[in-house]
């Protein structure tokens, strides 16, 4: 009953997205047909039905209802209940039923919220929003409804995959959706405003928190995301150019430049066609993410269930919105007028520059992530990676740093190259004595030096907006802004530090051996078997001294599961705040020792906590966007409530 | 620079865009033609053997019988064959996951002087439905003494 | 419109990139590797048996006179939990159905069977994958058709549905001819 319930309603709200398109597009061309006031209405009415129909999803998933196939395939009786629920959306079918669900929201957000832009502007972007949600109706209804029923239902679930019980993993997948989901709605914003010619500081406004909500999540799924495959994996890497991370980190570029742009546009009223351009690739990014990920036309480390049907289906989708996107954005952009004036050397100019190095980068990591399809249409195979996404992608990324450090100096549509030259010598000056120093102290390959220097350039100069300013007084927005240039530097310096600095060992020990990595001495002391829910494990009881200091214990473990059989490596780390210790444990030798692979990475945890902050400093702008927008909200209102008490 | 004519400056926007973007496509294409990493099968590593500079990759069935630790306890040893051809590789590192004798892998690496491919890094099958993209390619043949080998 | 050519150019790049996945989406489509064994015998092979119930399989088994089923499949496979009822089903019409379990544990069959009810006569323990691999099957589950003389004449790829079982019991007919 409760499966029929909502596979009903999804089926409604699909009807419902149909009636948006049609009284939207309607609207468009008659403001005051019979038509225009049921496009909001039904965006409302959509995100409830869908919102429902996910309910009932996780309800049968909370109940284990094993009539249920999709339940039957990924969910057993005996899990925890927070597995049970991230089960939910923890395959094909529930992910994109969360990915309609939150697009729906979103729109229906919009259609209850947004009163900023003209109503036309308003109606063609919830029918392009409704255009877009019917694709992935269809999607889910045609070709993989999670509430099929099994003809007879199955004793026991089969999804107590282990692998799967991991909480960074039942949060990772729906934090980059949600950030999809946000830049579908930029998108939709974007077409509207170009079908209606209204690309106006005001649609940048009311597009802008929607970028930089996704570009929060985008930040933080990719942060979260690199760091699981670092401890998961237990390689001692962060970062594999693998092309499930490609999928994250393309949209990603993509965004950071649309809310650079958006942000121009707002305050400046320029470069509004290359905005719109963005608003359309950041989307067709995020879609072709996705597409990447399910249709397995790439292999990756990641091993997922692809499906070429469920690729061709997307990638039919893809080719409808962003083939017709990018229609009506070359007929289309010629007539949106040319924006406001600005000299090369002013914000505008800073912004542009870096729009363009964010696009080049894009267009390294696009080129190089399908590069192997390419060759294989000649019969060639071959795998692209670090060797070449490293030195290409820096040749493009420096340059951004340095006017990244400047950037936020400058004013607004002219300024002097003199009024910044004094920070801009003195940080120059202060990169290259940095680098020079690491040049020498250490033998860390010509990229980690750069690297180190341009963070500390970096760190410093995107502190220096707040000089001599009251910073009780500085907006909110601005504070966004330090900080996320901030987070980039903190960021930055750990990846640097990380390749200069690490120190790997691999030994094969002795109960009682000591071996020394860096600063820390590290003394196996047995190795035991452990027994787990469904594993069993050889795990490694290590005593790591730092210095001398008293020893901390890590145990990493090397895993088997039963019920789906697998050997995994458990790597344990110690954290302290100048580094981490890494530690995996290998095979035994027939001689009674065993292998251990220990590093020492200086700095690592920087990597991430610079992504945090960044993510910090995006929601510190959007706190301050909207606290402001509902003040003038206010004023707005009172002013109307006063001219009508002096007019009464 | 002065503030350019309107329709000037929208046009240099975009001249400079496309000078980043196709800068970017050509410098990609050179990297790619020395740094794309090509992927081998014993067969065709014997015929044609890869430069000792190039990292390149090797699939294939791991060969039983054949995977040996070395005395210094971390170095391994194994041969890896395609039916036709057999490359003996090296190792220096922890086995991954499911790295078991008889089953795919993928080393990456290059091959040394001596004939012997020296890896930096295994990638085992993940699950039980995965096999390496490329160990598809292996032809049925090849596949089928692979495995009369493996099983013995 | 020729003085804005430069707005065709995205829409230009993004032709050019649906037309590459096109192609490589293409590709995995012929992931079904059709075996190269139909219209030839089964290759000599000798399973020892799976589960202590039930005898293992050998080609022997295989040119008694009587055309069978011969499954690849295991207790680990998603889609094979989809198609068993459809086996029983085949069972019930008289099909008889050999199993062949592919690098699978006793206890795991054991435990498949009791769920997902037993459609075997034999199941033949396939630890390597060899037989699998020598009979032109490259995943599971798989179906063959065996005709009494131990002949390949059907190959069916991917789990059997209901629309499938008519289609196979007509086969196992014509392999009886």
């Amino acid at each position: 009953m409760i499966a029929e319930l909502g596979l009903a309603a999804l089926w409604l709200a699909a009807a419902l997205a149909g009636l948006q398109l049609i009284a939207g597009a309607v609207s468009v061309k008659q403001p005051d047909g019979p038509l225009a006031s049921l496009a909001r209405p039904a965006a409302v009415m959509q995100g409830v039905l869908a919102a429902f129909a996910f309910a009932m999803l996780l309800w049968l998933f909370a109940q284990t209802d094993l009539s249920v196939k999709l339940v039957a395939a990924n969910s057993h009786s005996a899990k925890p209940m927070i597995f049970k629920l991230s089960g939910t959306w923890g395959n094909h079918e529930g992910s994109m039923l969360l990915w309609i669900t939150v697009m729906a929201l979103a729109g229906a957000m919009i259609g209850y919220l947004e009163r900023r832009l003209p109503e036309v502007t308003m109606q063609a972007t919830l029918a392009t929003q409704a255009f877009v949600g019917l694709g992935f109706y269809a999607f889910l209804l045609l070709s993989s409804n999670p509430f099929e029923r099994l003809p007879t239902p199955a004793a026991e679930g089969q999804g107590l995959n282990p692998l799967l019980q991991d909480i960074g993993l039942a949060f990772h997948p729906p934090t980059l959706y949600f950030g999809y989901v946000g830049l579908s709605v930029a998108f939709s914003f974007a077409l509207g405003a170009l079908l209606t010619r209204q690309v106006t500081p005001n649609f940048a406004r009311a597009m802008r928190p929607w970028v930089l909500g996704a570009w929060i999540f985008l930040t933080l799924g990719i942060t979260a995301g690199s760091y699981w495959a670092y401890y998961e994996l237990g390689w001692g890497g962060w970062w594999f150019w693998d092309p499930v991370e490609n999928a994250s980190l393309m949209p990603w570029l993509a965004a950071t430049a649309l809310l650079h742009s958006v942000s121009v546009l707002a305050a400046r009223d320029a470069l509004r066609a290359w905005t719109i351009m963005l608003g359309v690739v950041a989307f067709s990014m995020s879609m072709m993410g996705t597409f990447l990920v399910r249709s397995g036309v790439l292999t990756s480390v990641h091993a997922f269930a692809v499906d070429p049907e469920r690729g061709a289906f997307i990638l039919v989708l893809l080719g409808i919105y962003i083939g017709g996107a990018l229609t009506i954005f070359a007929l289309r952009a010629g007539t949106v007028q040319e924006g406001e004036r600005f000299t090369a050397t002013s914000r505008e100019g800073a912004l542009v520059f870096n729009n363009v190095m964010l696009s080049a980068i894009l267009a390294v990591v696009l080129v190089g992530t399908l590069y192997p399809l390419l060759t294989e249409a000649f019969g060639v195979q071959v795998s692209v990676g670090p060797p070449y996404f490293n030195p290409v992608g820096a040749i493009f990324t420096l340059p951004m740093l340095a006017v990244m450090a400047v950037g936020p100096l400058l004013r607004w549509r002219r300024d002097g190259v003199k009024r910044v030259s004094k920070p801009a010598v003195f940080l120059a000056i202060f990169a290259v004595v940095v680098g020079a120093l690491v040049a020498y102290l250490s033998n860390a390959s010509v990229l980690a030096v750069l690297g180190l220097a341009f963070a500390a350039a970096l760190g410093i100069g995107s502190l220096l907006p707040l000089k001599g300013r009251n910073l009780l007084r500085t907006p909110l927005a601005t504070w966004g802004m330090v900080t996320a240039h901030f987070g980039i530097a903190v960021a930055l310096f750990g990846m640097a530090s990380e390749s200069a600095f690490s120190i790997e060992k691999l030994v094969a020990a002795r109960p009682g051996d000591v071996t020394e990595v860096g600063p820390w001495k590290i003394t196996l002391d047995s190795v035991d078997p452990v027994v787990g829910p469904n594993w069993t494990a050889l795990q490694a009881d290590l005593q790591a001294s730092y210095k001398g200091a008293a020893a901390i214990e890590l145990q990493p473990q090397s895993r088997t599961f039963w019920s789906p059989e697998r050997e995994t490596a458990e790597s344990a780390l110690a954290t302290r705040w100048n580094g981490q210790l890494y530690a995996v444990m290998g095979s035994g030798i027939e001689d009674g020792r065993r292998q251990l692979r220990l590093w020492w990475k200086p700095f690592v945890p920087m990597i991430w906590l610079g992504g945090i902050l960044v993510a910090l400093g995006g929601l510190l702008a959007l706190i301050g966007r909207l606290t402001a927008d509902l003040k003038r909200h206010y004023v707005r209102r009172r002013s109307a409530e006063r001219r009508e008490e002096t007019q009464a | 620079m002065s503030a350019l004519k309107p329709k000037h400056q929208r046009l240099v926007l975009v001249v400079v865009a496309l000078i980043a973007l196709i800068a970017a496509g050509l410098l990609a294409a050179y990297a790619l033609r020395n740094q794309a990493s090509y992927f081998y099968v014993p067969t065709q590593m014997a015929a044609n053997p890869p430069d000792p500079t190039q990292a390149v990759r090797l699939g294939g069935m791991v060969q039983a019988g054949t995977l040996k630790t070395m005395s210094d306890g971390i170095t391994v040893a194994f041969i890896v064959g395609d039916g036709e051809a057999q490359v003996p590789v090296r190792f220096a590192g922890i086995l991954p996951d499911l790295f078991v004798e008889g089953s795919g892998v993928v080393a990456e690496g290059k091959l040394g002087a001596d004939g012997t491919f020296v890896a930096d890094n295994l990638l085992a099958k993940h699950d039980e439905n995965y096999v390496p993209r490329e160990l598809e390619e292996m032809t049925a043949a090849q596949a089928k003494r692979t495995v009369s080998e493996t099983a013995q | 419109m020729i003085r804005r050519w430069y707005l065709w150019l995205p829409l230009v790049a993004f032709i050019g990139f649906v037309a590459l996945v096109t192609s490589g989406l293409m590709r995995p489509m012929d992931r079904e590797v059709v075996s190269r064994m139909v219209g030839k015998p089964v290759p000599e092979f000798a399973l020892k048996p799976s589960i202590p119930e039930l005898p293992g399989l050998s080609s022997a088994d295989l040119q008694d006179g009587k055309p069978k089923l011969m499954n690849i499949w295991g207790s680990w496979c998603l889609p094979c939990i989809a198609e068993a009822p459809h086996l029983e089903t085949l069972k019930a019409n008289g099909a008889e159905i050999v199993g062949v379990a592919i690098r699978d544990k006793p206890e795991d069959v054991a435990g498949f069977l009791a769920q997902n009810g037993n459609p075997y006569i034999r199941i033949g323990a396939d630890d390597l994958s060899a037989v699998q691999l020598e009979i032109g099957s490259s995943g599971v589950p798989e179906t063959f058709v065996v005709d009494g003389n131990g002949i390949i004449t059907y190959q069916h790829i991917g789990d059997v549905r209901a629309e499938h079982v008519p289609m196979l019991l007509e086969k196992l007919d014509e392999a009886a001819q």
